[in-house]
């Protein structure tokens, strides 16, 4: 009994937070933070989202790039293939973010916050591997066998990565009681989030790579990147990472109308 | 609506940045110079953006049917 009052509770202050609306403007680190929900049913930051994108499209395009043998014009997939990483990254410590607040407070919309952003992480992620391959076929294939191609520690590291966070949803999937698997699932997200860094972050730095960047932090080091990149890279990624962040705001506002029904 | 102006400053400053292109050798040797001349490349820009804005549209939409949802059930 006291659990299922528990979880009545949850759904209460879930239906609060949906009506929540006629208060005073707190400032948009707290309304981000605070008040997620009404973050989300704004509109500047979309409208920022697609001006950055419609200039990443047309700076990416036709803004000079630096000459670099192999590559050529290929380096323009910059700001598309490096940016849904970038994004995937960020959607996934945002997942981690409120997994950690889900573990805090038991909040069950802080369970749907954790999910719905690792799910727009995969999809980023699975899109940043599919224009990888494509990238890689045409420039790796000039002057790498194929055993140093399929034996790319890259690969093997962001394959690993998305296996994870697969599991994740295969854990969730398998657990029918609510607050159980929220509870399990959360701390499996902060697992998933820390195998991130052996497999993205260190191991394929310290392994001999075809891929560019294994020095130091790529494509943030400032005498890393040439400065006509630079231009549209960083507008780039967060314009790819805000239109991750609006498909996610879909998934939640909708999960959250299915659960207050079930109310 | 004031928030925004800043940063559409700051994009149009970025713009500008990209006006001091300069065409070496080896830019022509490594770099499709030749389409972006004869003006081929803003076909595929065209298009990109097409696609691009017609997505965005279309989550538009869904953003707005998601939120007469809300107001729906908050009633």
């Amino acid at each position: 009994m006291e659990r299922l009052d528990d979880s009545t509770l949850n759904l209460l202050r879930l239906s609060d937070c949906l009506c929540a609306d006629d208060e005073p403007d707190p400032g948009i680190r707290k309304q981000v933070f605070k008040n997620p929900v009404k973050f989300m049913r704004q509109s500047w930051w979309k409208i920022i989202c697609v001006i950055l994108l419609v200039y990443t499209v047309i700076g990416g395009f036709l803004f000079s790039v630096p000459a670099r043998e192999i590559l050529h014009e290929t380096i323009r997939n910059l700001y598309f293939h490096v940016c849904m990483w970038f994004g995937m990254m960020i959607l996934f410590t945002a997942s981690l973010v409120y997994s950690i607040k889900y573990l805090r407070s038991q909040k069950m919309q802080y369970d749907i916050y954790a999910v719905n952003f690792a799910k727009t992480g995969v999809l980023f992620g699975i899109l940043g591997y599919a224009t990888g391959i494509v990238w890689a076929s045409y420039t790796w294939t000039e002057y790498a066998s194929s055993t140093q191609i399929f034996t790319e520690p890259k690969l093997l590291g962001a394959a690993i990565a998305l296996l994870v966070y697969f599991a994740y949803f295969v854990l969730r999937g398998s657990i029918t009681d609510i607050d159980k698997k929220a509870k399990i699932s959360a701390v499996y997200a902060i697992f998933a989030y820390v195998m991130l860094f052996p497999s993205i972050w260190v191991l394929p730095r310290l392994l001999e790579s075809l891929h560019p960047g294994k020095e130091g932090n790529p494509a943030l080091k400032f005498d890393d990147l040439d400065g006509r990149l630079r231009t549209v890279f960083y507008p780039a990624i967060v314009g790819w990472t805000l239109l991750g962040v609006w498909i996610t705001s879909f998934k939640i506002r909708l999960d959250l109308l299915k659960d207050k029904s079930i109310l | 609506m004031r928030k925004i102006f800043p940063f559409i400053f700051f994009l149009l400053c970025l713009f500008s940045l990209a006006g001091y292109a300069q065409v070496s050798d080896v830019q022509r040797k490594y770099t499709a110079y030749d389409m972006r001349s004869n003006g081929k490349i803003y076909v595929v820009v065209l298009v990109v953006l097409i696609i691009l804005i017609g997505l965005i549209l279309y989550l538009i939409r869904i953003d707005r049917r998601i939120s007469r949802m809300e107001k729906a059930s908050g009633k």
